[in-house]
């Protein structure tokens, strides 16, 4: 999973992409996933990460880790 | 060190435009308690879902609605629709606070019995009265709401053969300016057949009419409406004792007022558009009051209503099994309640809440029922927080039509509880399981054998 070059993200949650023009927000858990996708950290990386800083089981964050990809993709920010 | 909460992450597009104000409300705010009682702790107790009812709530809807009619009318008389809810305990709070009941058919008039209401306090409508239900309730004084003229000329004969005078009234229907025009039951006004139906029964030796009954229709919007209807059953009564000198004694106005729920396909909310009870009376009483009755003429006035004293004391708690995503990318909530339980879902957008504290951030979603059926959608579209497995829900004003329309489709109906006026809670139906429901089943001999054994 890899956010495409042009992708302008803020730690508030605010995501533009220049090539269309389109805005849009995350919520802060997004918005931390995204700065680790910056950081070109792999999904295993960011499971644990996640995991360890917040109250959630592994599998539970998989699976809407799993759902937040596709939620990218069809927002056309992914490479 | 402590872990922070955590929330589903998500991602929205961000478009701009004018801002519509008929925009959908955000459903935002937790509600986690029913009448101060944690909805958590009556979900681990009593399952999910659970149909919860408030005594309390009942008790203010009633007295606030005669409060509204008696300072307005000098007799008024309320009968409880027992089709709208007619589980006992909701009843007997209904008749503790004084009022009669309003059954249509033989069975809800067993039950209005077993509750203990007096024959003479129980209105019979409805078009379906057999002859064995016609003569118990002429023998227990009842009043009798004829629907069509085939019951009238049994009712005659029934009379006649059993020595008796059942005290009756006739279902008028008519014309009130809105549609669609409730004709299929009673008489009609404008062509004649009420006054053909009154002639009939005065002239019969065996009758004894005593009222007049319409029934103008359902979640009705426009007080005006029964402003016209009263004017008819008034022009009805005047009519009666010009012509028979005879005074009837009551004039019954059905049900039909709404609840403030928000019919499916309506602009604006409910609580924003439905016409309060008091619009309602003003237009009722003040026909009736104009009209021109000697004061000792002026007829009682009966009101069947149902869902509006009702609808706000019922609540649905339930809890979300699963979230997905359709293939449009629209978030898809499953709940463990469909349109089985909540019967009510395939007319209104029924207000749903969380149960528990969320994030700000919110999303669209459809709100789908457990059933393996495409038709089973709680909502179509509503803005909630984010739901996940496990989170609990609170529907709204759910208490009118849903726990008699309820289905035994695919699931078994659950649990209903009263919360009392000390906030104490009582199991008033249980829930079902497969033995009650297999209880009237049989089996013939030859298909006992199952050779999968």
């Amino acid at each position: 999973m890899k956010l495409k070059k042009n992708i302008a993200t803020s730690a508030e949650g605010f995501i533009f992409n220049p090539g269309t023009g389109d805005s849009f927000s995350t919520n802060p858990i997004g918005a931390e996933i995204l700065s680790l996708l910056k950081e070109e950290k792999t999904i295993a990386e960011i499971i644990d990460v996640i995991s360890a800083k917040y109250d959630v089981d592994q599998s539970q964050f998989e699976k809407d880790l799993d759902d937040f990809k596709s939620q990218l993709e069809d927002s056309n920010i992914l490479d | 060190m402590e872990k922070l909460r955590y929330e589903r992450p998500i991602i929205q597009k961000m478009n701009t435009g004018l801002m519509n104000k008929f925009g959908t409300r955000t459903e935002y705010e937790p509600v986690t308690h029913i009448e101060s009682v944690p909805v958590k702790s009556l979900i681990k107790e009593y399952g999910s879902p659970l149909f919860v009812i408030s005594e309390k709530q009942i008790r203010r809807n009633y007295q606030n609605a005669t409060r509204i009619f008696k300072t307005r009318y000098p007799k008024v008389q309320f009968a409880w629709s027992y089709k709208t809810n007619y589980m006992n305990a909701v009843c007997q709070v209904f008749h503790q606070e004084g009022s009669w009941a309003e059954v249509v058919s033989g069975f809800e008039y067993n039950k209005a019995l077993g509750n203990g209401v007096p024959g003479s306090k129980i209105i019979f409508n409805g078009p379906d009265k057999t002859d064995e239900q016609l003569i118990a309730a002429a023998r227990n004084n009842s009043l009798i709401h004829i629907d069509h003229f085939d019951e009238l000329y049994s009712l005659i004969k029934l009379s006649e053969e059993n020595n008796l005078k059942p005290r009756v009234a006739i279902r008028v229907n008519m014309d009130t300016g809105i549609y669609p025009k409730w004709d299929r039951f009673g008489f009609n006004f404008e062509n004649g057949q009420a006054w053909n139906a009154i002639t009939r029964i005065i002239n019969s030796e065996n009758l004894d009419l005593v009222g007049l009954h319409c029934h103008i229709g359902t979640f009705m919007l426009s007080p005006a409406a029964y402003a016209v209807a009263a004017t008819k059953l008034c022009e009805l009564t005047w009519s009666i004792k010009e012509k028979f000198n005879k005074t009837i004694q009551y004039i019954d106005l059905g049900g039909g007022f709404p609840s403030t729920n928000t019919l499916k396909g309506a602009y604006l909310p409910g609580s924003d558009t439905v016409p309060s009870i008091d619009q309602f009376a003003d237009a009722i009483t003040d026909v009736i009051l104009g009209y021109g009755f000697k004061h000792d003429d002026l007829p009682l006035l009966i009101l069947e209503t149902g869902r509006a004293l009702i609808d706000d004391a019922g609540f649905l708690l339930g809890t979300v099994l699963a979230s997905k995503r359709l293939s449009d990318g629209r978030r898809a909530t499953i709940l463990d309640f469909g349109v089985n339980s909540l019967f009510t879902a395939f007319w209104y957008d029924h207000k749903v809440s969380p149960a528990q504290a969320f994030g700000q951030h919110t999303e669209e979603m459809v709100l789908y029922g457990p059933l393996c059926m495409n038709i089973d959608i709680v909502r179509e579209s509503i803005t909630m927080p984010l739901l996940e497995k496990g989170n609990h829900l609170v529907v709204h004003k759910v208490g009118a039509y849903n726990m008699t329309q309820w289905m035994q489709f695919i699931t078994l109906r659950p649990n209903i509880l009263m919360i009392d006026k000390e906030n104490n809670t009582h199991v008033i139906r249980k829930a079902e399981t497969l033995e009650y429901l297999e209880l009237n089943e049989q089996v013939p001999e030859h298909l006992k054998h199952n050779p999968l054994k």
